[in-house]
């Protein structure tokens, strides 16, 4: 390795050492808050362990419903639990919370996007915090080798996430029923713009669109394909190209969407609809 | 526009310090037109390269302000009045004099790449391939060597991981031609162990400064992430490879 870069043409080589004269920082705190939020709340959501629950409308962070406790305020009705009852040896210490079952799905997919991995190793990991900002030292820089070899793994996240996306659907479909009776509330226009949103981040992932077609060297050299593989990976890099975008607006309205769950059940907000009464 | 103010850094590899000169900037000017403005005026000797003056050759890298760019495409116009302007030579690469560094390394990079190897020619002597194919690998053509994004990328500027990994301006030349329809060279093995793939982390500071605004990040180097996954990582694809040896290589 060669030292001949150390200092000379004025460049610190210090921790945070830069010459921007701009605000660079602000994006990396910003984002690094923003999601901070986040975990908190999803946090603080699973271990109320109630109220994810207004008939018809599911709280996303509490969907599936793997087992319920009936007995808390604002829980899912026992029909709507895969395999019914809260087990009696689940330890007293943790709340009975279901959003505890499915949440690693979710974060795990999350925590692997390409674009959640540029942000975290900006703003938590600081290498680098900024472009032209001095990096964290470190003795042996390995990158994505290595400890963080398991990103590689993400597609397999992404399966799961399709999984997802198919169970809020299943939740945002069934939001318009109420009794077996057809209506709309605002609880159903949210739970359904939340598959939407989460949907468009979803499909514009970086694993998604290679093996959709991107994987290939030619799309049009393998006959009858042709058009399948190049339009899925054109669709999908429409998709990809805001795929920040995305990927902060569905956060925030899954987040949003169990605080608006939450609110009904406890009775704080009333839920407009076309049901009335209840 | 008036009087400006720039602090030029003057030296060589063995040392040196920042200058500050005064210059009356016209409007349109460019930083590269202040620099030469600055060599007419007081500092015959000061050392700089540039070639085209229009954005296109890649010769005029510079750090200004603390950011890499192309000094001809930096209009005067967008610094504030009083602000005083710092121009440096690139970080990553051995400096030469002045605002000169040598980046000979880069082409040292290029030469370890494996060429462009067509398949044959259809039975009319031609080649042909579609647009729609080609179109993705089009968008690195426009690659204009300035290696800002050499220079940005922080495996090569803060690690100095220069005998592990080729930099992102490579990563899109390898992308262009593992992406070519009518290549057949596979060059997925070494872009893994000996290109380094796995040390960009995808924060994309290259991208952000690449002046040709090539999606350096997302359309080149993770797409080739995802092959060598498909090749090395993925435990369902290497199952699949162990019962069908032939059709997956
Ligand atoms: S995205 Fe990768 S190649 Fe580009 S600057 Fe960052 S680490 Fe370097
Ligand atoms: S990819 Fe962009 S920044 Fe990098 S050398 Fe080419 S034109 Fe310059
Ligand atoms: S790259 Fe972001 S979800 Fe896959
Ligand atoms: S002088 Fe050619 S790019 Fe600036």
């Amino acid at each position: 390795m060669s030292q001949s870069t150390a200092k000379t043409g004025g460049h610190e080589t210090s921790f945070l050492s830069n010459r921007r004269t701009d605000k660079w920082w602000v994006e990396p705190i910003l984002t690094g808050l923003g999601f901070l939020c986040f975990v908190v709340y999803t946090t603080w959501a699973m271990f109320q362990a109630n109220h994810y629950w207004y008939d018809p409308y599911l709280s996303p962070l509490y969907s599936p419903v793997l087992m319920v406790d009936p007995s808390v305020p604002g829980a899912a009705p026992l029909k709507h639990a895969w395999f019914g009852l809260w087990p009696d040896w689940w330890p007293k210490f943790l709340p009975s919370s279901p959003a505890m079952l499915i949440l690693l799905g979710p974060l795990s997919f999350r925590t692997t996007c390409y674009y959640y991995r540029k942000f975290y190793y900006r703003s938590y990991f600081m290498t680098p915090p900024g472009c032209g900002v001095t990096g964290v030292p470190q003795k042996k820089y390995n990158g994505e080798t290595k400890l963080f070899l398991f990103q590689n793994l993400h597609r397999y996240t992404f399966y799961i996430a399709v999984c997802y996306i198919v169970l809020l659907a299943y939740d945002a479909f069934i939001s318009f029923f109420r009794h077996g009776e057809f209506g709309v509330g605002v609880g159903s226009l949210v739970l359904t713009l939340n598959v939407v949103l989460l949907s468009c981040y979803t499909f514009g992932c970086h694993a998604w669109r290679h093996l959709v077609g991107g994987r290939k060297d030619c799309f049009s050299c393998t006959a009858g394909h042709e058009h399948l593989s190049h339009k899925g990976w054109s669709k999908v890099s429409i998709l990809n190209k805001h795929h920040m975008f995305w990927a902060w607006v569905s956060m925030v309205w899954v987040g949003f969407t169990d605080f608006y769950v939450r609110m009904v059940s406890m009775g704080v907000w009333t839920d407009l609809n076309t049901w009335g009464g209840h | 526009m008036g009087k400006r103010t720039f602090r030029v850094w003057r030296g060589d590899k063995d040392g040196g310090r920042f200058e500050e000169y005064s210059i009356d900037v016209d409007q349109g000017m460019v930083v590269l037109d202040c620099i030469h403005r600055i060599q007419a005026l007081h500092a015959n000797d000061l050392a700089c390269r540039w070639n085209c003056k229009a954005g296109k050759c890649g010769s005029c890298s510079m750090e200004i302000n603390g950011k890499p760019r192309l000094s001809c495409m930096t209009r005067m116009n967008t610094f504030k009045d009083d602000e005083v302007i710092t121009v440096q030579p690139i970080k990553s690469f051995p400096l030469i004099k002045d605002l000169v560094a040598d980046v000979s390394w880069n082409y040292e990079q290029n030469k370890k790449i494996a060429p462009f190897k067509p398949r044959p020619k259809d039975s009319d002597g031609n080649w042909r391939m579609r647009q729609r194919d080609v179109e993705r690998v089009q968008e690195f053509r426009k690659c204009i060597e300035c290696y800002l994004c050499q220079n940005v990328c922080h495996v090569l500027r803060d690690h100095d991981r220069k005998d592990q990994f080729v930099g992102p301006r490579f990563m899109i030349r390898l992308a262009s031609l593992e992406m070519h329809p009518l290549d057949t060279e596979d060059r997925i093995p070494k872009i893994k162990d000996e290109y380094g793939a796995g040390l960009c982390n995808i924060t994309k500071c290259c991208t952000q400064v690449c002046p040709e605004h090539i999606q350096i990040t997302d359309n080149g180097i993770i797409p080739l992430k995802e092959r060598v996954v498909s090749r090395y990582y993925d435990p369902i694809l290497w199952l699949i490879r162990k019962i069908f040896p032939k059709k997956n290589k």
